[in-house]
């Protein structure tokens, strides 16, 4: 997220800085370009640096800015500019006595000049001893320390730069950085800001203002103002996204508008034995209130709705071939899943157990949409034709919750019907769904679901965890399913699905999902959160 | 899934060669079972204390899989070191098949029962655990936490036949429980039992039947008394040759699915696999068990060849389906077709469908040819009610709102009590058995879950504008399902002040953008003809008209007096009312911990569709 502060651009107010802006359009009546390391000296940095930013932003003056080293004197040295080197005190004191006792030096010149003093003096051979005193040597004698020194404290440079080293080792000079400013009249340069205004108004267009008018200059380094906009929620945006994939590759958005569903069209349909561990209590939420689901029968409200979402297929494709439909018998199909399950049919032995009607028909919160694709493919049973139904939707589990489950998400889940299909076919058209968000380059292993048979659990290399994860289940649905169904033999039907919130939290890096579903989820995370782009990183 | 562990060093040593973690891991996932933790990488003290363990996820329907045997023979059958072994019966060294006559009262409480006898077989300390572990898993998975099928294993030497299976008052039967010192009855062992961590569970099944299921030999020693436990007496141990094992049942499949399990995974280990004769006349269920001959199936091989995409001759199919553990030859009579020996550890195996996943397997499903067949064209179109949904969302975002996304599942009180309202037992659908009160109903309303969004986030600045776009459940006897889903668009905003007319100015909005013109109630009920909606404030005096939603004429409790109201609108020739917004009343604000007035809005979305 972008930083800064929002709000108007900020005027300087202090009439310090008030003061800057004018001493800099003064001098440079005379004096264009000026340096402020020079003649605006006595002026912080920083006060200077705030005029000019004001001053060149209505390009009333141009500057560079110039970074370079100073040296200065130390207390020391500027004793030593003021009152001469320590040698050169010790010489003079020695001169003016003519004769000058060793242990009587520090109380002429100080303690701290005898004792570096004498030594350079004897060095330069200005003195010498005689006996425990000292007498001058030299008549005359030049300070060139002092005079280094001097000219440092006038150029505030020296071009030497083992003497430089030298001195800085004395402690006699430091060296700093100085930023200094160089600058000129810029092309709107006049002794005056001229009267701002902060925005154009509709009086300023009626009075023709605007075209003299002097445009305060916009702050680029806050942000601008606050938009009071609503959002949608971030799990939606990505629904949007794979409903959009669904609709270009020319699925059916099927009716998913029940939560509860009967154990036949969630589980027996679906050759679920009746003693999986999924329709156990600690998996599935069964429903106290109302007790029993009736056998399956003709539904008309959904059969039309979906009749008229089909419609246009049905125009688009229709052939001079006159097509009988074949009328679905509902008590054969219960009596046909009854049989498969218990005694076997339709190639299969059956799972042969005693199976209960009452089991059949009670009604859970439906743990999969999976039951609805059931009941579209019974449907498609009256004209088996190729067909493609997508739906994304709630489902319920009776999990613990954690940071990875909650009792209640969304399926993303599609089947496609079609003759003669294969098993490569389904890999085939995963990997290209699978890359419309980026994920490219699938692994299938075999897998084990009740009611496909082969079951492939589909994996994605994920870059940023750099392993294969698994992101859906896929499969081609059992024969037991199908063929109760009254579909024909050779009609093959691909499943797949995968949770709608496992690949938003990969994508946006959300470890528990009840920050993304639930009344947890924080508004902010709805808010400011970017648009969906699956296809983009 | 059950997950086994099993010992690195053994496995690889029965798999003839060294795997990196890396190799084995491929190899699991190619066969389809998935390699979880290998013990060795761990930093865990508990998994460095002991020799390196792979811990293996089997799919649920591969009980010949559930232990170290059933790893190691699959994964050798598939990498070709050996063909499956084929499991034979031998003929009694004595003479005679020990006999289990079951007796007509077990019907009344676990009426299967079948076994076989392991003779010679030789335990070591590693084949024992694994038989110990074996069962259990079998306990846990196959039999539903032994409701369906429990398994006792006995020292034949210790016991004389013939054996009876019987059901008995628990006063009656008497006998010293596995690893205790003390006899006691049935009843005793339920009390003795009941607190215990492991066995506590499983006594539910029996206990308050009148007759518990029990098996005694010739001498009236109690063998087991299952699904429970066994008796000490006939406890095997390493050192234990001949075993008798007894399996009791719900279920005459599962019963045999055992069976057959225990003889595949540990019949290998013994000299002989000895049947049982079980006389069961009361139900037609007398027999030699187990029965271990190979199962016979056919298989089209168009079929195979199709669904695979390949184009493989018999023997090639074959070959590849003998790496499952499958014997395959053409068939004799028709030569499409492929005769298929499903072994005894196949009861996962009920289809053509199968065979035709296990060929895939073998040739290996990341090698199948990817060819999409381009044949199939259609026409996407999305459902009516979702377009509209999206219509509604879009707007009510672009007005300023924020969409949120509540659960579904609420808690009796918060979508009742909490807002005023009551239950007429009518119209809730209620969940039998949730974890928590949290998940008690399908929400009837969505405000519960508003409000519990806006308390969540009761930090942020006010005011917030919060929606949903979503549906409410109801019971409805007249459906198969005896339910029926409600789309509802439903607002709320918090601020300082109610907010009143925002949830109005969004629902004006929301209309306007539904071309529902805004009309005066006096219009709207004069003249049923004219098509918009208007507005009817809830003051307590009963409005002519009719209404679908009767509970929201007069007085709306969850509101503060005399600032709510009903939303009626004219469609279609017909007069619903669809909706109710409002000032909350400051109970329901403190029901929910919510500090400023809020104000919310909830119409049905259906009557636009």
């Amino acid at each position: 997220m972008a930083h800064g502060t929002r709000g108007p651009v900020p005027i300087p107010q202090e009439t310090q800085s008030r003061n800057v802006v004018h001493e800099v359009l003064d001098l440079l009546d005379t004096k264009s370009p000026l340096t402020t390391s020079e003649d605006l000296a006595s002026i912080s940095q920083k006060d200077v640096k705030a005029a000019l930013d004001r001053l060149a932003s209505r390009s009333m003056v141009t500057y560079e800015t110039k970074d370079s080293e100073q040296v200065l004197l130390t207390p020391e040295a500027e004793n030593i500019v003021a009152n001469g080197s320590h040698e050169y005190r010790v010489w003079v004191a020695v001169k003016d006595a003519g004769k000058v006792a060793i242990k009587e030096l520090p109380n002429i010149v100080g303690a701290d000049s005898a004792k570096v003093g004498s030594g350079n003096a004897f060095k330069n051979k200005w003195i010498k001893k005689d006996g425990d005193s000292l007498v001058p040597l030299a008549e005359e004698v030049k300070d060139t320390t002092r005079e280094v020194l001097k000219n440092i404290q006038e150029t505030k440079s020296l071009s030497d730069a083992k003497q430089l080293a030298d001195l800085k080792k004395r402690k006699l000079v430091t060296v700093s950085k100085v930023i200094s400013y160089v600058v000129s009249k810029g092309e709107k340069y006049a002794r005056e800001i001229p009267v701002e205004v902060t925005d154009l108004t509709a009086e300023m267009l009626a009075s023709g203002e605007w075209e003299t008018a002097n445009f305060k200059p916009y702050n680029f380094n806050a942000l601008g103002a606050a938009q009071n906009a609503g959002a949608l929620h971030p799990l939606m945006k990505v629904r949007q996204e794979f409903r959009n994939i669904f609709f270009n590759q020319g699925f059916v958005e099927m009716p998913t508008s029940h939560f509860v569903d009967s154990g036949f069209w969630n589980f027996d349909a679906l050759f679920v034995p009746q003693q999986h561990p999924a329709r156990d209590m600690q998996d599935t939420f069964f429903i106290s209130d109302p007790p029993k689901a009736d056998k399956p029968r003709p539904d008309p409200e959904t059969e039309a709705q979906l009749d008229a979402m089909e419609a246009g297929s049905r125009r688009l494709f229709a052939t001079d071939e006159k097509k009988e439909t074949k009328p679905r018998d509902y008590e054969q199909y219960f009596k046909d899943i009854q049989r498969v399950h218990q005694e076997g049919a339709f190639g299969s032995i059956g799972y042969r157990y005693p199976w209960s009607e009452d089991e059949c028909l009670r009604l859970v919160l439906r743990t999969h949409t999976t039951a609805v694709s059931t009941w579209v493919l019974h449907r498609l049973a009256e004209d088996p034709r190729p067909a493609r139904y997508f739906s994304i939707d709630r489902v319920f589990r009776n999990e613990t919750v954690d940071a990875t489950h909650l009792a209640e998400f969304h399926q993303i889940e599609g089947v496609i019907a079609d003759f003669g299909l294969t098993l490569g076919g389904l890999m085939r058209f995963l990997e290209d769904f699978f890359s419309k968000m980026g994920i490219e380059g699938l692994r299938f292993k075999p897998a084990y679901n009740p009611y496909t048979e082969p079951s492939m659990e589909i994996f994605g290399y994920h870059v940023g965890l750099g392993k294969w994860v698994e992101i859906g289940n896929s499969g081609m649905f059992r024969p037991e399913m199908l063929e109760p169904m009254g579909l024909p033999k050779d009609m093959r039907v691909y499943g797949f699905g995968l949770s709608l919130e496992r690949p938003t939290m990969i994508k946006y890096g959300v470890s528990n999902i009840r920050e993304l579903l639930g009344h947890k989820v924080d508004l902010d995370f709805i808010k400011n959160n970017a648009a969906v782009r699956l296809d983009k990183n | 899934m059950p997950t086994i562990a099993v010992d690195k060093a053994a496995l690889f040593k029965a798999l003839e060669r060294e795997y990196t973690t890396k190799e084995f891991d491929e190899l699991c996932f190619e066969f389809g079972i998935e390699l979880d933790e290998d013990t060795s990488e761990s930093k865990k003290p508990e998994d460095q204390a002991q020799p390196p363990q792979l811990k293996i996820e089997i799919p649920a329907n591969r009980y010949d899989m559930l232990c170290f045997e059933g790893i190691a023979m699959n994964l050798r059958v598939f990498l070709e070191k050996q063909k499956l072994p084929s499991w034979k019966l031998s003929p009694p060294k004595f003479g005679q098949l020990e006999t289990l006559t079951i007796k007509p009262e077990t019907e009344q409480i676990r009426r299967y029962c079948s076994g076989v006898i392991l003779r010679g077989i030789e335990f070591t300390q590693e084949r024992y655990d694994s038989f110990i572990a074996l069962q259990d898993k079998l306990h846990q998975n196959l039999a539903r936490q032994r409701t369906l099928v429990s398994i006792g294993t006995h020292d034949l030497d210790t016991i004389k036949g013939p054996f009876t299976y019987e059901a008995l008052p628990p006063e009656q039967i008497e006998f010293i429980p596995l690893n205790q010192t003390k006899k006691m009855n049935g009843r005793e062992l339920m009390e003795f039992y009941e607190k215990d961590k492991h066995l506590g569970r499983y006594l539910h099944i029996i206990r308050d039947s009148p007759v518990y299921p029990v098996i005694y030999d010739a001498n009236r020693t109690v063998l087991s008394l299952p699904p429970i436990i066994n008796g000490d007496h006939s406890k095997i141990t390493l050192n234990t040759k001949n075993v008798f094992i007894e399996i009791t049942a719900l279920d005459k499949t599962k019963v045999e699915i055992v069976n057959h399990m225990l003889v595949a995974m540990f019949g290998p280990y013994a000299e002989s696999i000895e049947a049982i004769n079980i006389v069961s006349d009361h139900n037609n269920e007398s027999r030699q068990a187990p029965d271990l001959e190979p199962r016979k199936m056919q298989a089209e091989i168009d079929y195979l060849n199709q669904v695979t995409g390949l184009n493989m001759s018999p023997e090639e199919i074959a070959r590849y389906l003998e790496r499952m553990g499958f014997s395959v030859a053409p068939s004799s009579t028709d030569k499409s077709l492929l005769d298929v020996s499903v072994p005894i550890n196949r009861a996962d195996v009920l289809h053509q469908a199968d065979i035709m996943e296990d060929f895939a397997i073998a040739y290996g499903f990341n090698k199948l040819p990817r060819v999409y067949p381009n044949k199939s064209a259609a026409v996407a179109a999305p459902l009516p009610m979702n377009k509209l949904s999206d219509i509604v969302r879009f707007e009510a975002a672009t007005a300023g709102w924020n969409e949120v996304m509540p659960l579904i599942l609420c808690s009796h009180d918060e979508n009742f009590a909490w807002l005023n309202r009551k239950d007429d037992g009518k119209t809730a659908i209620k969940l039998a058995n949730p974890k928590t009160a949290e998940y008690q109903i399908v929400r009837t309303s969505l405000l519960p879950g508003l409000l519990k969004t806006i308390n969540s986030n009761r930090h942020h600045a006010v005011p917030i504008k919060i929606f949903e776009v979503s549906e409410v459940g109801f019971i409805d006897l007249s459906q198969e399902r005896k339910t029926r889903n409600e789309r509802h668009f439903a607002a709320a905003i918090m601020g300082k002040t109610s907010g009143f007319e925002q949830v109005h100015g969004l629902l004006d909005r929301v209309m306007q953008m539904l071309k529902s013109a805004f009309i005066t109630s006096e219009e709207g009920l004069k003249n049923t003809e004219l098509e918009g909606y208007w507005i009817e404030e809830l003051d307590g005096r009963c409005r002519s008209g009719s209404s679908a939603l009767s509970q929201l004429t007069g007085t709306d409790p969850t509101f503060l007096k005399g600032h709510s109201a009903a939303i009626k609108l004219n469609i279609g020739g017909k007069n619903h009312t669809i909706g109710v917004f409002g000032i909350l009343h400051p109970s329901v604000l403190h029901k929910f911990e919510l500090p400023y007035p809020v104000s919310t809005l909830e119409i049905n979305l259906e009557v636009f569709l």
